[in-house]
């Protein structure tokens, strides 16, 4: 604010001058629904997560292997070449504690979400969860697995990995 | 890359940053644009063209905001247009207003930044998620600021940084707030005060974030010609800056924003400056984190990487330091409305660079200094170089 400037507008609300009304209030609750097409490289990779791998796509011209997979390479910008199975381990390549859930309530045993380099990649890496462990004993570099669902519970969805583990000897 | 005209900035206005306003968005935008208008004398008949910056109609529950917005801003039959780069919109609303005058379309421009995020029910914070890839991450079920921690945890491993050197930053901004009338969160706290405070997803905790907010802020832009006309101490636009990394952000090293050093390096080069460590007398890097502060010390190249905390932990960065950072106390201390809040930090530039700052007035004769916002998903670099 300018010293030349003497007042300056806007007028506080508290929680209770809503709660109790004491100011006009309309409301609303939107109930949009979305349903999306998982496309055709992230379809793929959905359908082989449901079969226990994880696949990513390589570009033949920057020559990286890149998951989550796309159909196109967006530094070379032209359509990669290839499918590749992956090893379904991986190092953390960062991590942290989670002590809220996605709507910010708060929760007893931590989550502990993270950035998984997925092994036979290009250093790409994907968000998921590290479980099994302590969060105090997670480090950077750790060597981790997928624990996968059993195959009748999974839905093609990433969530068909529960966690990735620290690979035993790790600890 | 040739710019037609110089631009300056010849006025500033915003209103008071707070959790809640009784105001809508409209009559906040309106009190910002007034204020900036009045603050160089002009009318709005002297106005070409409007340019609005505002973040996530999901937080209005209102779609088409920019148009929604438009007779709060200023623009009732003028041609208008809203710009949205996510966190970095507060910064871009200008660079936006400037390639107006730039072009020579135009020789005055008013840019007008809103945030009403208060308005979204119970913590604007829902509205933040769908920001997560909706196919291969949102089924996880994210909260916004795992990936901050993510970032956040891998800055402090690679340069090996101790919480608390983060934690200053935090301590300096609501302090640096208390002389900014405007301010939302202005505290006297200490380290401790932010090592102690609730860890919500380690490493961040609570006083590690800026609030939410609701505010307006507001500029205007004229063209060289034009700016001698209005006013005897213009402030000019000399370099714009902006790049975008990304959004596979799983596949790249978190540790340092590229493309916040690419923003830089581009606003740089515009206006000469080949050495921002000696040349740039003060900053307003976007800090809706204590550490995303001392990130983007670096990516606009002021220190070396990881040498930020130190610099920080030293007292480099405090008002009265060798290189003072966000002498108006920031998103942690002013508050956070969003595409306002980067905004706020072009009005403490114009502010500061006219000698008008009152307390949080840098020392010495400061002539040429940047600002900076950032967001999206952790891929967007805005950057504004001005010079009194």
């Amino acid at each position: 604010m300018s010293v030349r400037v003497k007042g300056y507008a806007g007028t506080p609300l508290r929680e209770e001058d809503l709660e109790q009304r004491r100011v006009l209030l309309v409301s609303y609750w939107p109930k949009a629904k979305y349903i999306w097409s998982a496309g055709i490289a992230i379809g793929r990779y959905l359908a082989e997560l449901k079969n226990g791998r994880i696949v990513g796509r390589q570009c033949n011209k920057c020559g990286r292997i890149v998951v989550p997979p796309r159909m196109f390479c967006e530094w070379c910008f032209r359509p990669n070449d290839s499918w590749v199975i992956l090893k379904d381990s991986g190092v953390v390549n960062t991590f942290s504690i989670s002590r809220i859930t996605a709507d910010a309530t708060r929760i007893k045993e931590p989550l502990i979400p993270a950035v998984i380099q997925i092994d036979g990649t290009t250093n790409a890496g994907i968000l998921h969860l590290v479980g099994e462990t302590d969060p105090e004993d997670v480090r950077f570099g750790m060597k981790v697995q997928a624990l996968w669902k059993p195959p009748e519970e999974r839905t093609g969805s990433v969530t068909d990995i529960k966690y990735f583990r620290p690979i035993e000897g790790e600890q | 890359m040739m710019k037609k005209k110089r631009v300056a900035v010849v006025g500033a206005g915003m209103t008071k940053f707070m959790r809640r306003a009784q105001e809508t968005g409209k009559e906040l935008a309106y009190e910002a644009a007034r204020m900036a208008l009045d603050s160089c004398g002009l009318r709005i008949e002297d106005i070409e063209c409007v340019t609005m910056g505002s973040a996530p109609d999901a937080f209005d529950g209102v779609h088409m905001k920019g148009e929604y917005l438009i007779d709060g801003a200023g623009a009732w039959r003028k041609p208008y247009m809203r710009n949205y780069v996510g966190g970095g919109t507060g910064v871009f609303a200008p660079i936006h207003g400037w390639q107006h005058i730039a072009s020579g379309l135009f020789d005055t421009c008013l840019v007008v930044c809103e945030e009403k995020m208060s308005s979204c029910r119970p913590h604007p914070q829902a509205a933040f998620l769908t920001i997560f890839d909706n196919l291969t991450e949102r089924p996880l079920g994210p909260n916004l600021v795992w990936i901050f921690a993510l970032e956040m945890h891998r800055y402090m491993h690679v340069h090996n940084i101790p919480k608390e050197k983060i934690a200053v930053v935090s301590v300096k901004n609501k302090k640096n707030a208390m002389d900014h009338p405007c301010a939302q969160l202005p505290q006297k706290i200490t380290v401790e005060d932010v090592l102690n405070s609730e860890t919500l997803v380690w490493p961040v905790q609570r006083l590690d974030i800026s609030p939410t907010s609701d505010g307006a802020a507001a500029i205007v832009l004229a063209s060289e010609d034009v700016a001698k006309k209005i006013t005897d101490s213009p402030v000019w636009i000399d370099g714009v800056g902006w790049n975008l990394d990304t959004a596979y952000w799983t596949n790249r090293d978190l540790y340092y924003p590229q493309y916040v050093e690419n923003a830089a390096r581009m606003a740089y080069q515009m206006a000469g400056i080949k050495n921002p460590r000696e040349e740039i007398d003060f900053a307003e890097p976007y800090d809706p984190f204590d550490y995303k502060e001392l990130h983007h010390m670096e990516g606009l190249m002021l220190c070396k990487k990881g040498e930020a905390p130190n610099l920080a932990w030293e007292g480099v960065t405090q008002r009265d330091g060798k290189l003072p950072i966000c002498p108006s106390g920031g998103l942690l201390g002013v508050g956070n409305p969003i595409a306002a809040a980067g905004l706020m930090k072009i009005c403490e530039l114009f502010w500061q660079l006219r000698r008008e700052a009152g307390k949080r007035q840098v020392p010495g004769d400061p002539r040429t200094a940047v600002a900076q916002a950032w967001g999206d998903l952790m891929q967007v670099g805005t950057v504004v170089v001005m010079r009194a």
